[in-house]
């Protein structure tokens, strides 16, 4: 074959056209928002299995179904497919009154029996939902009318909060016993926003917009959610012009990306910390206390995070109920040296023990790590740094084999303290740290506090016990970048999800 | 050549036992069990003990490689624990996206390599031969992750002509009946669709084959410089071929046979390669899923996928020995 010039400049042209098919233009208007998502899907099931209970996921959940109540961007709930809800007078009984006028993704109407079925089905130990010790506190669940009651087997405060929290979807009783569960993966219905159109797993999901959404049609009609997981790309998809938005990218990229297009960063319910275990030299208050009042956590959000997150000094953050703003650990390293020294210790003859972190499963956590370790080192503390898998830390907590300190984020998007400081602290339970006495002994009673107001206050006193004395350090609640395009307007959900049907047109 | 045929099938066989048992045991022992990650903070023991006992992870390790073996042998690979699918159809669905993927790969490693090393032999001893060699120690040297940012940086947002994600434009309407979509599309003449998928297959593919097609350019380069040294290839120039003629004609034939072992053996490690490209592409295929298999610990589906690697290698690998050994007259003829 002679390939003289003419040929090879006919080739270059084919190759050209043929790359460009199909591309989107940057400039031109949306006609379908793309949404490069930092998340795959593996499950269309909201309530069983691992998906169920990753926060992460939720935003795409939430897309298609309708909780039970629904969650404002602010956390605070809201009237969803329940209007009204609460307890009888001596709180044996709940009783929910449910939407009139909706109707499933098929078509057909939604009823008080689907909310029935789904609190009873979650409930149920066979069906395999994480989250069932909440959902078995209710049981005898029937409908009267449009309201559905239940009688409470054991009461807690929070059950009302779970139902805008994980696992708490409404599923379509009729359509999922036909269908299977098998049949429900393949085409899912909900109430919700957007109508699934075409999925496919590892790669997209298509969704259309719902006409009949009681909460009144979303502006975008037709929306794609691809799975990129990688951050880099993510950010080469808004760049290019192939997404329209996207979130969780390095807080330099969005610094540099968001005068370019748009961006938004709105403090969500996540927070970095370090869980205490009540092991080797944390079983000595002044280590502990020395530890947490030598971190100088505003500095290190400003150098590490470019300023993108809130300074903590409890695990509540401004938005949660039980956040109280006088509870301070401040950052004096003079007064860590002098705890030190009462314990014998100095830069000369430091306390050592481990922390652990993971690395890259959150922004900077690793340099975080890095970051607290050399402030530790001013004051007499020699911390070694041990990387491990996130799936490492699930697995060491659970069994109460935790280093001395380790680095976590705890999410928290109904914003209870219950499940922020009491499952983060009380001893008991398989998933805390400290088992200290005393702090089970003063959360003990609040788990099944019916005064609210007293509830909360009895959780703003744990946290203060904790703080004085040093049995957790909470580090900053996170911040979350979203980059979007001009012709979009994002408003961000404080939990964290990016829901498309709060998405604008600019 | 019969009796080697069964023993290769044989020693096959027992290497698919043992990734089996490996596999099995393996990614139950290193940290990070599966309920650990699903339970939320406020599980008690005993939602610990009711969801272990719920995926059967309650039971002795012998006795559930025992229940696995018994539904492998039955074509039963389990369900997967995040996707609450069979296994196997998940894995069996991924699979032509990753072999479309591995083949196109292959196929622009030969034409790169091939061109690289027939250029370099034609202007041999000359800069052209350096520049080559210098532009081969490059590819070989950056890794194929490497190769994937800069040519999404490259050709998806300085001169955005490919597509950086996905395999297929999600508004196309599909009209296939098997996930081998681009081989698919030709066959049923929708040239529209195989330019949408080729313009999302390109870059990924083409970062798998940057590095192999610098081998296979300084191995078939080497190979044709030490045949142009041959009696045979001097004849005919001395007969006033002209030099393409005696590269492509004469040299070529001979030199290419050592190159076509090592594509083969190449191709696995290709294959192997996609795991990560497809995860920078966000490529639906095998590898893609394989990792998110690995980070929720869903023991079922990595246990079918490693599975399926291992019998994607021991074939290749087979088909490879055969094909050398049918190729070869020594090995033919037992000498």
């Amino acid at each position: 074959m002679n390939l003289d010039r003419r040929t090879l400049l006919k080739l270059s042209a084919a190759t050209a056209t043929l790359g460009m098919a199909g591309l989107p233009a940057r400039a031109q208007a949306i006609d379908e928002l793309v949404i490069a998502y930092n998340v795959t899907l593996p499950s269309w099931d909201p309530t069983v299995g691992p998906s169920a209970v990753n926060p992460t996921i939720q935003g795409l959940y939430q897309s298609v179904f309708d909780q039970f109540i629904l969650q404002q961007p602010d956390l605070s709930p809201a009237p969803g497919l329940l209007t009204e809800w609460g307890w009888n007078e001596d709180k044996t009984q709940v009783r929910m009154t449910v939407r009139e006028g909706v109707t499933w993704h098929d078509g057909s109407p939604f009823t008080a029996e689907d909310v029935a079925w789904s609190l009873a089905r979650v409930a149920n130990p066979e069906t395999g939902s994480p989250i069932q010790f909440v959902w078995g506190t209710l049981a005898n669940h029937r409908v009267e009318g449009n309201t559905v009651i239940a009688d409470v087997v054991q009461f807690d405060p929070t059950i009302f909060k779970w139902m805008y929290f994980l696992t708490g979807y409404v599923l379509p009783k009729a359509y999922y016993e036909r269908v299977g569960a098998e049949g429900f993966e393949a085409a899912p219905i909900g109430t919700g926003p957007y109508m699934v159109d075409k999925f496919e797993r590892n790669a997209f999901v298509r969704l259309k917009a719902n006409p009949n959404y009681w909460g009144g049609k979303p502006d975008f009609d037709t929306v794609t959610i691809k799975f990129v997981t990688d951050a880099a790309a993510r950010v080469a998809e808004v760049e290019s012009g192939n997404s329209h938005v996207t979130l969780e990218m390095p807080y330099e990229e969005f610094d540099r990306l968001k005068a370019k297009m748009g961006g938004v960063a709105a403090p969500i319910s996540d927070i970095g910390m370090i869980f205490l275990n009540d092991i080797e030299v944390m079983t000595d208050p002044n280590v502990r206390m020395a530890a947490a009042l030598s971190i100088d956590k505003q500095t290190i959000i400003d150098r590490l995070l470019s300023g993108y997150g809130v300074k903590i000094d409890t695990l509540q953050t401004p938005e949660y109920d039980a956040y109280d703003p006088s509870i301070t650990v401040p950052y004096d390293p003079d007064r860590a040296v002098e705890l030190l020294k009462a314990s014998g210790y100095g830069p000369d003859n430091p306390v050592k023990f481990k922390i652990q972190t993971t690395r890259g499963f959150k922004p900077k956590d690793y340099e975080m790590v890095q970051a607290i370790v050399g402030l530790w080192r001013k004051v007499g503390i020699e911390a070694e740094i041990e990387v491990y898998e996130i799936a490492k830390h699930y697995e060491l907590r659970a069994a109460d084999q935790l280093a001395p300190a380790a680095f976590y984020n705890w999410g928290n998007s109904v914003g209870d303290p219950t499940t922020s400081t009491g499952f983060a602290m009380f001893g008991p339970s398989p998933h805390s740290v400290w088992d200290g006495e005393d702090l089970i002994n003063m959360i003990g009673p609040l788990w099944g506090e019916k005064d609210e107001a007293k509830r909360i206050e009895g959780w703003k006193a744990v946290d203060r016990y904790i703080a004085e004395n040093a049995l957790v350090i909470p580090l900053l609640q996170y911040v979350q970048p979203i980059l979007h395009a001009p012709g979009v307007v994002v408003t961000p959900h404080a939990s964290g999800a990016l829901l498309p049907h709060l998405m604008k047109r600019a | 050549m019969l009796r080697a045929v069964v023993l290769r099938l044989v020693t096959t066989a027992i290497t698919l036992i043992g990734v089996a048992v490996i596999v099995f045991v393996v990614i139950r022992v290193v940290p990070g069990n599966p309920i650990a990650l699903m339970l939320p903070p406020g599980a008690t023991e005993e939602d610990v003990a009711r969801l272990t006992a719920l995926y059967g992870l309650d039971k002795s390790l012998p006795a559930q490689f025992l229940i696995w073996v018994q539904g492998v042998v039955q074509g039963d690979f389990g369900t997967s624990i995040t996707a609450r699918q069979p296994v196997l159809d998940l894995v069996l669905g991924r699979l032509p996206a990753t072999l479309e993927l591995s083949v196109m790969a292959l196929v622009i490693a030969c034409l790169l390599g091939g061109v690289a090393a027939l250029t370099g032999t034609r202007r041999r001893d000359t800069k052209v031969e350096g520049a080559i060699d210098v532009a081969n120690g490059m590819a070989l040297s950056v890794p194929d992750f490497l190769w994937g940012l800069i040519l999404i940086l490259a050709f998806g947002v300085l001169i955005p002509v490919f597509h950086i994600s996905g395999r297929v434009t999600p508004s196309l309407d599909l009209p296939f009946a098997t996930n081998f979509y681009l081989f698919e599309s030709l066959l049923r003449l929708r040239f529209d669709l195989w330019a949408d998928i080729v313009s999302h297959m390109f870059l990924p593919a083409l970062a798998l084959a940057i590095p192999l097609a610098a081998i296979i350019g300084q191995l078939l380069k080497q190979s044709l410089k030490e045949t142009m040294h041959l009696d045979y290839v001097t004849l005919s120039r001395t007969k006033g071929y002209g030099e393409n003629h005696v590269i492509l004609r004469e040299a070529l034939p001979n030199a290419v046979l050592p190159t076509l072992t090592l594509v083969g053996v190449q191709f696995t490690f290709l294959i192997g390669g996609t795991v990560i490209i497809e995860r920078l592409f966000s490529y639906e295929g095998l590898g893609n899923m394989a990792i998110d298999a690995v980070i929720n610990r869903d023991l079922p589906l990595i246990q079918g996928i490693v599975i399926l690697f291992a019998v994607i290698f021991t074939a290749v690998n087979l088909i490879v020995d055969l094909t050398y050994a049918a190729l070869n007259p020594r090995l033919r003829h037992g000498g």
